[in-house]
């Protein structure tokens, strides 16, 4: 193990690092050392490891620019296999004891990445030059190499290993932020008995204060830090939660918090948190600087060199030059010193800086330069040097270094305000837009809210959980404010940027490469306005969301369009603040928790007939295979059994909603096409339902069972929105109708015997009805009991056979079952499936609505404009029927199909085009709707839609499928037993 | 996600409730009689205001009752809730159909 990977550049004593805990991990399949405590980009520094990865679109090498979310450069894929994680922002990625991480977005390798040639031809690709090329011969030519090179990190394509949490809260007061302004407030609202959450990002709380060189009451900050979070760790009412970040804000405070499990077994946890009031103590962001060059590694904002240094013990360079255009980079210089670091000098874009910060550089042997910016930088995988001008250009030299620390000034955190519809205003003194108008329920306190000192921070977080506590409890005794005896250098005295405009190659946007350049392109072609200037240069767009640069790449904007920041506003700022795992939002409901599935009472007797099993909201057995039968065998014997003898189909699932009540007929009559009135009790009718704009919603079968009492047949998969639809007419506009309704499909079990022998199946069964066909006809019903079971049976067919639906308690569905097949062996029943019920109602031209009906399917249409048209009372939809639209002949009509090649298969969705040999492009005619091979009439069938139809008897049509071509024959949608001699058996 | 006041269960998340359009809108008392001008306005025409908006709402995974919000549309600030077929103390008057006898 050489000395290169073992730590090289750490402090031998210091930081926040647990230096008795030594890590390992690999970086580019290189093994380094680190320690417990330290993060990806902190030990990488610590190892001298200069070039992190590859900018986005010139593959320009990147080092680490920042120490926190806001990272742009540090990009990194982390982990192995199914658990690797692209696109990772390394200062935020733990340290872990065989942590694996790889650069992207450069090959083959981060040191030697072919992709740098488009640096080298970086003028052929402005922002939005594929809007420009790319053009010939056609674009598909070349978009498998474009969107092969396009992108960043590589995807995953097996599922997510891991699992993830879910929870909801509720509490009085959320804290977002665990700096020193949230720490002060969670504790004041705290001990006045307020339920209060306190979210930090971090692995701990204390945010700037375990970083830069504060005392507080005489003692280093973390001292009153850890005083805190235990007291407010023995709070019952206080829930800590480190790790957390608060990702959005949403409606009525609703607040959405990502929390990453450490030594869990959930990888994150997702938090739906409602409180009643919100403290954003968020912080602010450090800026980056605009100048040539200002992307190369070894280039990292001053603060973030700070904690690197301070928390991590890591020696970030030998050689330091700092650039700012305010104060706060000079504690850099400090904290630099005290840990014999070099800078050799500072360059600072203002006239006038602080007598004292001037007499501290010259004590400690530091060049100030005043006035002066950055005109290049040197250092191909690492900083060189640097030179500088003045403002008005005039060369000043050139000055060597390894690290360049910048700062840009201070951007407060106010994103979650944002999403929350605060507002905000440009303020010339910081140099940044702070919060303006606060929706109710937010507060923001601290350098989130652009108060600069440690002290007024805290003082501001005290007052305002003071103000939050009398608002939401009760009084509360004011918090002792810890005395601040040590501070740094805040960030006064901002100075706005001087910008070189002669010089493209300035980056404003590092992880996007966005460049000044193409800033000019964007107003150049007219996209001045600030959404527009985002989405034509891609500003902002990036995984960190243009946290360290978007600030001055408005400012950018304003100064090209002679316009103010405060009048070029910001983009809007939209949730997640960082990136949400979509594993997080699914939480548990993946895979067989992804819906219900539903099992048909008698499950295990179609299991045991081999049943293949199909969801169509209930798992129901399509066929039944025996013997080795194929599908379709299975399907063209079951039908052949229901018409030549007997079968036994389970429609259990079938809708049964009871309408009951003094006026159920009234309602039901305006709620069907049909007369309900006169249907007497004891018989049943077909109906069907429509909506007001007169389009079929469902069919069905409605049975009276007494005056007052109907039992309604819905389409399996629809009975709660029919029941639901009827409920929103007895509420909203009946509400003096006498009627309830009761959604009964679970209580009970259905099963149709059907066939030529059904009655004489169901009479083995011990019926306490007569149910011969005087006493029983079709569309009549009984209650009673059969084979000692509570029933109600209705002579009801789909299939076309004479046939009985038998209702019995759905407890009881597996034993009757059985004891039905039992009663059928004599008469060889057969069990029939879903598939070949669909193979016997295409035969008798009977509707499945939502395939032969759609979204314009009128009574009419399907072939019942006569019963429509003939109600006279008012029902559902019935007035948009008499509109023009709805009186068209050409409207598009049921008809049955037949192809001339009676083998041929049909498909529905297929065209139809009128006439034979008909080619597109033409206006279609209709299509298929439903098809199959009919066992009974041994030859291909279907059922569409088609335009005046019902006229065309006999015509042959051209069906279009894809790129086949055959002809069918037009006829009666009836194909079997037209005149319904079966039913009335 | 809105956090509504359902006027008999208590405030819910918006997850639990189906929302069901504008409210008040008066269904002709004899459809038969309405030009197709009216019948359109019943079916389609909205009031899509800038500012408060008289709407149904059902709270399907809960008491399963329909209610009436009135709901500012810029800022979603629920103003009041109220029972369906009652009139919202915060805004005009509304005339109403009869769809019954």
């Amino acid at each position: 193990m050489t000395d290169s990977r073992n730590n090289s550049a750490r402090l031998p004593d210091g930081g926040q690092i647990d230096r008795s805990r030594p890590l390992r991990f690999t970086f580019n399949g290189t093994s380094y050392a680190g320690f417990e405590g330290d993060t990806l980009a902190s030990a990488l520094l610590a190892n001298g490891v200069k070039v992190i990865g590859r900018s986005f679109k010139y593959h320009r090498p990147r080092g680490i620019f920042t120490a926190g979310e806001e990272e742009p450069c540090a990009l990194v894929e982390t982990g192995v296999g199914d658990a690797r994680v692209p696109t990772c922002r390394a200062p935020v990625v733990p340290l872990e004891d065989g942590l694996v991480a790889n650069s992207q977005n450069c090959w083959p390798s981060v040191n030697f990445d072919l992709g740098r040639l488009v640096d080298l031809t970086h003028g052929l690709w402005p922002a939005g030059f594929y809007n420009k090329t790319f053009k010939w011969p056609s674009w598909h030519t070349w978009e498998g190499l474009i969107r092969k090179s396009a992108g960043l990190g590589r995807p995953l394509t097996g599922p997510d290993p891991d699992y993830y949490e879910q929870v909801n809260a509720y509490c009085d007061l959320l804290v977002c932020g665990g700096g020193p302004a949230g720490l002060l407030a969670a504790l004041a609202a705290g001990r006045a008995g307020l339920r209060v959450i306190l979210a930090e990002q971090a692995d701990s709380f204390g945010g700037v204060l375990n970083w830069e060189d504060v005392d507080l009451d005489q003692a280093p900050a973390p001292t009153w830090v850890a005083g805190v979070a235990e007291e407010l760790g023995q709070l019952h009412n206080v829930l800590l939660l480190p790790r957390t970040t608060v990702t959005g804000i949403y409606d009525h405070l609703v607040t959405s918090m990502l929390q990453t499990g450490h030594g869990t077994a959930w990888r994150e946890c997702f938090w739906t948190v409602r409180p009643r009031h919100i403290l954003l103590t968020t912080g602010a962001i450090e800026q980056g600087l605009i100048f040539p060059g200002n992307d190369r590694p070894g280039i990292m904002l001053a603060g973030a060199a700070r904690q690197y240094l301070n928390r991590y013990a890591v020696r970030v360079g030998e050689q330091v030059i700092v650039s700012t255009n305010n104060d706060s980079a000079y504690q850099t210089v400090f904290d630099l010193a005290r840990r014999g670091i070099k800078v050799s000098t500072v360059i600072d874009v203002r006239r006038n800086v602080s007598e004292s910060l001037r007499n501290r550089l010259s004590e400690l042997g530091v060049y100030l330069l005043p006035a002066a910016r950055i005109s290049g930088t040197r250092g191909g995988k690492g900083i060189t040097a640097v030179t500088i001008e003045d403002l008005d250009g005039h060369d000043l030299g050139r000055r060597e270094c390894d690290l360049l620390a910048v700062s840009g000034g201070w951007a407060p955190r106010v994103h979650l305000l944002a999403h929350a519809r605060g507002s905000l205003r440009f303020d010339d003194a910081s140099q940044s837009f702070l919060p303006d108008r606060l929706p109710a329920g937010i507060s923001v306190a601290g350098s989130a809210n652009g108060t600069t000192g440690l002290d007024q921070c805290l003082a501001e977080a005290a007052e305002h959980a003071i103000r939050i506590c009398e608002t939401l409890g009760g009084p509360v005794d004011p918090p002792q404010l810890p005395k601040v005896t040590r501070s740094v250098v805040e960030a006064d005295l901002v100075a706005p940027m001087q910008i070189d405009s002669s010089q493209p190659r300035q980056w404003i946007d590092l992880a996007h490469d966005v460049t000044f350049g193409d800033a000019e392109l964007a107003v150049r072609e007219g996209y001045v306005s600030v959404e527009h200037f985002k989405r034509y240069t891609t500003t902002g767009m990036s995984v960190d969301q243009g946290k360290t640069g978007n600030l001055n790449a408005f400012i950018v904007l304003g100064a090209l369009t002679g316009r103010e920041p405060g009048e070029v506003g910001t983009t809007t700022f939209r949730p997640p603040y960082t990136p949400v795992t979509l594993g997080a939002i699914a939480g548990r409901n993946t895979g067989e928790f992804y819906a219900p599935r539903q099992y048909l009472p008698a499950h295990t007797s179609h299991q045991k007939l081999n049943a293949r099993f199909e969801d169509y909201g209930w798992q129901r057995p399509d066929c039944y295979p025996q013997d080795g039968e194929s599908d379709h065998e299975a399907i063209l014997r079951e039908v052949r059994s229901v018409r030549n003898q007997v079968g036994v189909f389970d429609n259990s699932p079938i809708g049964k909603l009871e309408v009951r009540g003094p006026d159920a007929a009234e309602f039901l009559n305006r709620v069907y096409i049909n007369n309900v009135l006169s249907l007497k009790t004891g018989h049943c009718r077909y109906g069907l339902m429509l909506n007001e704009n007169g389009v079929i919603i469902d069919d069905g079968v409605f049975i009276r069972l007494g005056d007052d009492h109907f039992l309604l047949n819905t389409t399996s998969a629809g009975v709660a929105r029919i029941h639901s639809m009827l409920e929103e007419w007895l509420q909203c506009e009946w509400p003096h109708l006498q009627v309830v309704v009761d959604d009964v499909t679970t209580q009970w079990a259905n099963f149709t015997v059907a066939g030529p022998a059904a009655r004489q199946v169901v009479e083995t069964l011990d019926p306490s009805m007569d149910i011969s066909a005087q006493a029983l006809p079709h569309m009549a019903c009984a209650i009673g009991t059969v084979a000692g079971l509570d029933t109600r049976l209705v002579r009801v067919s789909f299939s076309g056979e004479l046939s009985f639906e038998i209702n019995v308690p759905a407890r009881m569905a597996a034993s009757f079952f059985e004891t039905i097949l039992e009663a059928g062996k004599p008469f060889d029943i057969a069990p029939y499936g879903v598939e070949a019920l669909m193979v016997l109602r295409t035969e008798k031209g009977y509707l499945h609505v939502g395939s032969d009906t759609d979204g314009s399917s009128t009574p009419d249409d399907v072939g019942w404009g006569r019963v429509a048209r003939n109600k006279t009372t008012d029902y559902i939809g019935k007035r948009s029927l008499f509109r023009l639209a709805n009186q068209d002949l050409d409207r598009k009509q049921l008809v049955g199909l037949e192809p001339l090649d009676r083998q041929q298969a049909l498909r529905p969705g297929g065209h139809l085009l009128i006439g034979e040999n008909r080619e597109p492009p033409a206006e279609t005619d209709g299509w298929i709707t439903s098809a199959c091979f009919s066992p009974t009439l041994e030859r291909s069938i279907a059922l569409g839609v088609l335009k005046g139809g019902r006229e065309k008897t006999g015509e042959i049509l051209t069906v279009c499928d894809g790129a086949q071509r055959f002809s069918v024959k037009v006829v009666s949608p009836v194909f079997y037993d037209p005149s319904n001699m079966k039913l009335r058996e | 996600m809105l956090r509504i006041p359902c006027p008999y269960c208590g405030t819910r998340d918006q997850d639990e409730f189906k929302f069901g359009g504008e409210s008040h809108i008066a269904r002709p008392a004899q459809p038969e009689q309405a030009s197709d001008a009216e019948w359109a306005q019943y079916l389609f025409y909205r009031t899509n205001p800038k500012g408060i908006h008289y709407e149904r709402w059902l709270h399907s995974f809960g008491c399963r009752r329909w209610f009436n919000l009135a709901r500012d549309t810029v800022t979603h600030e629920i103003v009041e809730a109220y029972p369906m077929g009652s009139q919202p103390q915060s805004g005009p008057i509304q005339t109403e159909g009869h769809g019954d006898d």
